[in-house]
């Protein structure tokens, strides 16, 4: 046996471009093939004569392969590599075959041919269009429960895979010139017109080699070349150009704004061993200064009944598998057509050796080349001839045809039938771009008309026929200057879009429009008879276009239907409007490198590494990671951090707060500056001292809070929350450039400038005064909120005293690369004295012992400084700041207001829940009148029981009332108290 | 005290790169972050020893110190050594803002052939010579963290970040430099 009978029972000896020695092996649904390098699997199965390849998505209709290209609707197939490595829904007619793929029919069980889903083409009648609106409408009930989990186990075709990815996927940005969509005749010429300029080019094709029609068009000759040849022989030489890129497996799948397009690039889909460095598909995100688009034309089927059959297939598709894959689609072939297209498909089939049942042609007269042509082939021509219906129930066995308006049928015996019903231009980048298009009367099709961008249609998708015409189109819009002549057999005419005979208004026949969605001409009438005017109504009542082809055979006979059913033109009804992906792109090309530790920056401090070392929990706060608890070995959670909390109040505990953000305001306005932005003054604080501030936004409402301290006159060290420390700057950059830019003052974000350690607690100044030089730590010469810069282990540092515990507190700034050295330095003298680390939760709760809010837990952008119980920080004397007005506002000071307060639960064991409503009488029938909600509540182990804080409508004025927090299965009674709830007095932290 | 503080940069031990691409951390520099009027431009470039470049995208170098434009009155200096930047800014008794943020920002080196695909991979600027010629700089996008990347050669680039975004920067690189040299 030799190879190429290896390869499948219909490869034609000297047809097509393959070497019949280079094999590959795939399996479909489990049987074993052979195909040749070069195949897709839609070439490769047909080979062997395999038709039926899969079940459609409402009717289980059986289903083969219609195209030979991206556009196609029918063949979707499931193809792995290896369990890890499966897809499913690809286009049998794009996907190369790979030695070792595994391939799997879809929609279908328990089998490809005996399927029970089928038995939904017998309940037709009852899925017609709209059906799924009427039919789940009552009742209300059965909708969760019922008709939506089934729905959504019908809807969609294909089974996503449930591991993980392995592959990895690339991303890469372009700049160019000019960007060429498509490489046929049009794209490549116009390639060569603009290379010659010198300018960046960069032409891209979806197919794995240039060409375009020329891979099914054999006839055309170029620059006296054979056209495939002409094509293979420029792409070379345009490669070896330094200022042209060709990318091929390249899908230009979105054309957005000012020259911005999206490709993807499939790197390895096609390759059986690919390198581990290489990514499976590249995401391109160009930006050009020009587009030519050449993306060409598609083919259209014919709509008659039980056009659906597997072996129908556009006569395009089936010159594609004969000319470049040298497979015969059958061995006895009709055709059906409007337009001369497919007698090309025909002449070649017959000089292969394929014989041609009949052509049957609904135009009464085809193009007189054509005619003369199948005359001389002996091809039988039925003209204005229809085919009114098929049989054979996995695949295509004989075409009933009829004289157009005439009662006699005749069966013709056929194994595949070949379409056409002319051109559909490819608009679909084109009208991405924003382009109007405009309507060809003539020739019953859509041409780009008015352009958004700069931008250039050449050859088919321009609607421009005649090849000469179209090279001097493509050279023009190139730019350049060049000679090229182009000589094709036959100029073709014809066209139809709609219905055909015996699939009109008149009969109830299955003639499908939209294979993917199933949607027949009948249903586009029904719409129309249901009341839908517009295309855009009628497409989604019917769903026609809606798949993931989205229409690109089915939009121009969808509405035609509607057109000719509504008795208004064709641009009257409109066209549904284009969008990216022009194709479906995987979500692996889009997240492209943003996956795993790539996902999204994990921000560390400059100690984490030691905190780890330490068992340190982290948190995520925004895009940190902090330090939350530092379990001991058997701790949980609870103990461990009730440790931490005992251990800084009764000795001392180290923190790492470089995360905190940090601003550095200079300038000799920075004092005015900051009185304008913050609620507090600044002027009156000196240099060396430092100042709790609450910062307000025009509405009065707290938008952040930090300690400032004052380094010089002309300098201030802010402080800010952690999340808010980039929205923080943003906001005083805002205020700076467009209110207050006659202030001379300049900010800088130096957060990550310097490492934090925070040392608190009654032993903290013993702890650190042995590292710090040029700062007596004295209470009297370094008092709780000052500010130094002195020597922290040799390095220049800037010391806060600063308290967010309650205790004695020291926070030594570094600059971040000393970070782990002061830290480590200071964690062991700590540790040998008895303190602990402690991490974000017993930060958290030992300011709440003290009623210390944190911006965005205890407020939530409706709470002004006086509901806070910070009232105090809001100068009286200041003329202006930002928020001063609408803490004026009339519902900003009347009574009643919720305020912050402090909850103890009655029973002390208790620990309320944060987001837990409060009201007065738990009795009262709902809806209960609310008062407010708990917003941080802890178990103290300090204080032996629970403490909270909350929102509480009048709460100051509540002091000592009994309320409740009802829960699902209780009901909590709750005192109503002061928010500090340990060291009232405040002497710890001046101790 | 005798103990004294020593050093630990980030990204050190890490290792990256491919057949067309290096990359490597950059040793510690001294940096400000330095903000001044049009009027007092002159006067700074004279204390800092560098001619502040007026014309975006652009940077300047003298003695040992690359100034580099980042907006109308900001600019990133930096000097490779362990020199006094904020003391000589400060004695130039012009009014200014300088901001020392030496270990804010640390630096990837990127080179070889494929060193601007391997930035493209996640920096949407056009790399081109023509457009992004040696000395030209901006701060920039890299994938999600902002960078300032200044051209040092035609086929070298220093990409500046801050610290805690630098092990992203040099994973999405080393992803970039991998696939630039396919």
């Amino acid at each position: 046996m030799s190879a190429s009978s290896n390869s499948g029972s219909f490869r034609i000896k000297g047809a097509g471009r393959h070497t019949p020695a280079r094999t590959a092996r795939f399996t479909f649904d489990g049987k074993s093939y052979t195909a040749l390098e070069g195949d897709t699997v839609a070439s490769a199965l047909l080979a062997h004569g395999v038709h039926l390849i899969g079940r459609s998505f409402k009717y289980h209709r059986p289903r083969g392969i219609l195209t030979a290209g991206p556009e196609e609707p029918n063949a979707l197939l499931d193809v792995s590599r290896d369990a890890a490595r499966r897809q499913p829904n690809v286009r049998a007619t794009v996907q190369e075959v790979f030695d070792g793929a595994k391939i799997a029919s879809q929609n279908r069980w328990p089998s490809l041919k005996y399927d029970i889903g089928a038995f939904n083409d017998a309940l037709s009648p009852f899925f017609a269009a709209g059906f799924y609106y009427k039919t789940f409408m009552w009742p209300r009930e059965a909708w969760h429960k019922i008709y939506e989990p089934i729905i959504r186990r019908a809807a969609g075709l294909g089974v996503a895979p449930t591991e993980d990815d392995p592959d990895h996927y690339a991303s890469r940005y372009l700049h160019c010139d000019v960007l060429i969509a498509g490489a046929g005749v049009a794209g490549l010429t116009a390639a060569l017109s603009a290379a010659v300029t010198g300018k960046k080019i960069v032409l891209v094709d979806e197919q794995p080699e240039v060409g375009g029609a020329l891979h099914y068009d054999a006839s055309t000759v170029i620059d006296g070349q054979n056209g495939y040849d002409w094509a293979q022989a420029t792409a070379a030489k345009l490669r070896a150009m330094p200022n042209v890129t060709v990318l091929t497996r390249t899908t230009v799948f979105g054309y957005y704004n000012h020259g911005f397009l999206g490709l993807v690039e499939r790197v390895t889909d096609h390759v059986a061993k690919p390198s581990k460095d290489a990514p499976r598909e590249r995401l391109w995100q160009v930006r050009t200064k020009k587009v030519i688009l050449a993306t060409g034309s598609i083919e259209r089927h014919m709509v008659f009944a039980n056009n659906d059959r597997p072996g129908i297939m556009l006569a395009s598709a089936a010159r594609s598998f004969l000319n470049h894959h040298g497979v015969a689609i059958g061995h006895n072939v009709g055709v059906y057509t409007a337009h001369d297209s497919a007698y090309e498909a025909a002449f070649d089939l017959k000089r292969a050796g394929v014989s041609i049942a009949a052509i049957v042609d609904t135009r009464d007269k085809p193009g007189e080349a054509v005619l003369a042509e199948a005359r001389t082939l002996g091809i039988d021509v039925l003209t204005g001839h229809a085919v009114v219906d098929t049989s054979g129930r996995h695949r295509i066995n004989s075409m009933t045809v009829a004289r157009s308006g005439n009662f006699d049928r005749r069966k013709i015996k056929v194994d595949a039938l070949i379409v056409s019903a002319g051109w559909t231009p490819s608009v679909h980048l084109f009208s991405q771009s924003r382009g109007k298009l405009k309507f060809d009367e003539a020739n019953q099709r859509f041409v780009p008309d008015v352009y958004a961008q700069n931008a250039v249609s050449v050859g088919a998708c321009n609607g421009t026929d005649d090849l000469a015409e179209l090279i001097d189109e493509a050279i023009m819009a190139g730019g350049g200057r060049l000679a090229l002549s182009g000589e094709n057999r036959f100029d073709w005419t014809g066209g139809m879009v709609g219905a055909g005979e015996g699939a009109g208004p008149d009969h109830a026949v299955k003639a499908f429009v939209d294979f993917q969605h199933d949607v027949t001409a009948k249903d586009i009438r029904l719409a129309v008879r249901e009341g839908m005017h517009s295309i855009e109504h009628i497409k989604r009542f019917t769903t026609n276009g809606m798949a993931s082809d989205q229409g690109k055979l089915s939009n121009m006979h969808g509405l035609a239907i509607a057109s000719e059913m509504l008795g208004r033109p064709i641009p009257q009804v409109g066209l549904t409007t284009f969008r990216a992906p022009y194709t479906p792109v995987t979500y692996g090309t889009l997240v492209a490198h943003s996956r795993g530790d790539l996902f999204d920056p994990a921000r560390k401090t400059p100690m984490h590494a030691l905190e780890e070392a330490e068992g340190a929990a982290f948190e995520d706060v925004g895009n940190w990671k902090r330090a939350w608890y530092f379990p001991r070995r058997g701790e949980d959670m609870a103990t461990a951090v009730n440790r931490e909390c005992k251990t800084v109040r009764d000795v001392a505990g180290v923190f790492d707060a470089s995360t905190l953000g940090k601003i550095e305001v200079v300038g000799p306005d920075a004092a005015q500056f900051l009185n304008l932005l913050y609620t507090n003054a600044w002027d009156t604080l000196k240099p060396g001292k430092c100042r709790y501030g609450i910062m307000t936004r025009e509405d009065g409402f707290i938008y952040d809070d930090g300690v400032v301290g004052r380094l010089a006159e002309d300098r201030f060290h802010v402080t800010t929350t952690t999340g808010g420390a980039p929205r923080v700057l943003n906001h005083m950059e805002d205020y700076l450039q467009t209110e207050f830019p006659h202030l001379k003052v300049w900010l800088t974000s130096t957060t990550e400038q310097w490492a934090v350690i925070a040392v608190q607690g009654p032993k903290a100044r013993e702890i650190i005064e042995p590292f710090v030089e040029g700062q007596d730590l004295s209470n009297e010469a370094f008092p709780h909120m000052s500010v130094a810069e002195c020597t922290v282990m040799g390095v220049p540092a800037r010391l806060f005293r600063v308290s967010f515990t309650g205790e004695v507190g020291y926070e030594i700034n570094v600059p971040a690369d000393f970070g782990a050295s002061v830290w480590k330095a200071v964690w062991e003298r700590a540790e040998g004295m008895g303190a602990c680390l402690y991490g974000t939760e017993t930060m958290h709760i030992l300011r709440a012992e003290k009623g210390y809010i944190i911006v965005g837990q205890d407020t939530d952008g409706t709470v002004t400084p006086d509901d806070a119980g910070y009232g105090w920080a809001v100068s009286k004397k200041k003329t202006d700041f930002v928020g001063i007005r609408g803490l004026k506002r009339p519902d900003l000071v009347r009574e009643g207001r919720k305020q912050l307060v402090g909850l103890l639960t009655k029973d002390p064991k208790e620990v309320l829940e944060e987001g837990g409503q409060i009201v007065v009488d738990p009795n009262q029938p709902k809806p209960m009148t609310m008062l407010g909600h708990v917003t941080s509540s802890y178990w103290s182990e300090h204080l032996g029981r629970s403490i909270a804080i909350a929102l509480v409508a009048g709460g100051r004025s509540r002091m000592g009332e009994t309320l409740h927090v009802p829960m699902a299965d209780k009901t909590i009674a709750v005192e109503v108290t002061d928010m500090v709830f340990v060291d009232k007095e405040g002497g710890r932290i001046n101790g | 005290m005798a103990e004294t503080a020593t050093r630990s940069l980030p990204l050190s031990g890490i290792h990256g790169g491919s057949a067309t691409v290096r990359l490597e951390p950059a040793a510690p520099a001294t940096r400000i972050a330095l903000r001044v009027a049009m009027e007092d431009v002159g006067t700074l470039s004279g204390a800092l020893g560098v001619d502040l470049p007026v014309r975006p995208k652009t940077s300047a170098f003298a003695n040992g110190r690359t100034a580099l434009w980042l907006g109308p009155d900001e600019w990133l200096v930096i000097d490779e050594g362990e020199s006094g930047l904020m003391t000589a800014a400060a004695n130039s008794g012009a009014t200014h803002s300088a901001a020392d943020v030496s270990h804010r920002n640390t630096a990837i080196l990127v080179s070889g052939p494929g060193a601007a695909d391997a930035i493209n991979a996640g920096c949407s600027q056009d790399l081109s010579l023509e457009a992004f010629p040696v000395g030209a700089c901006s701060r920039t996008l890299f994938g999600k963290a902002e960078i300032v990347l200044l051209r040092t050669a035609e086929d070298a680039f220093r990409v500046e970040v801050w610290r805690s975004f630098s092990d992203y920067a040099f994973g999405l690189l080393a992803e970039g430099a991998r696939d630039a040299a396919l």
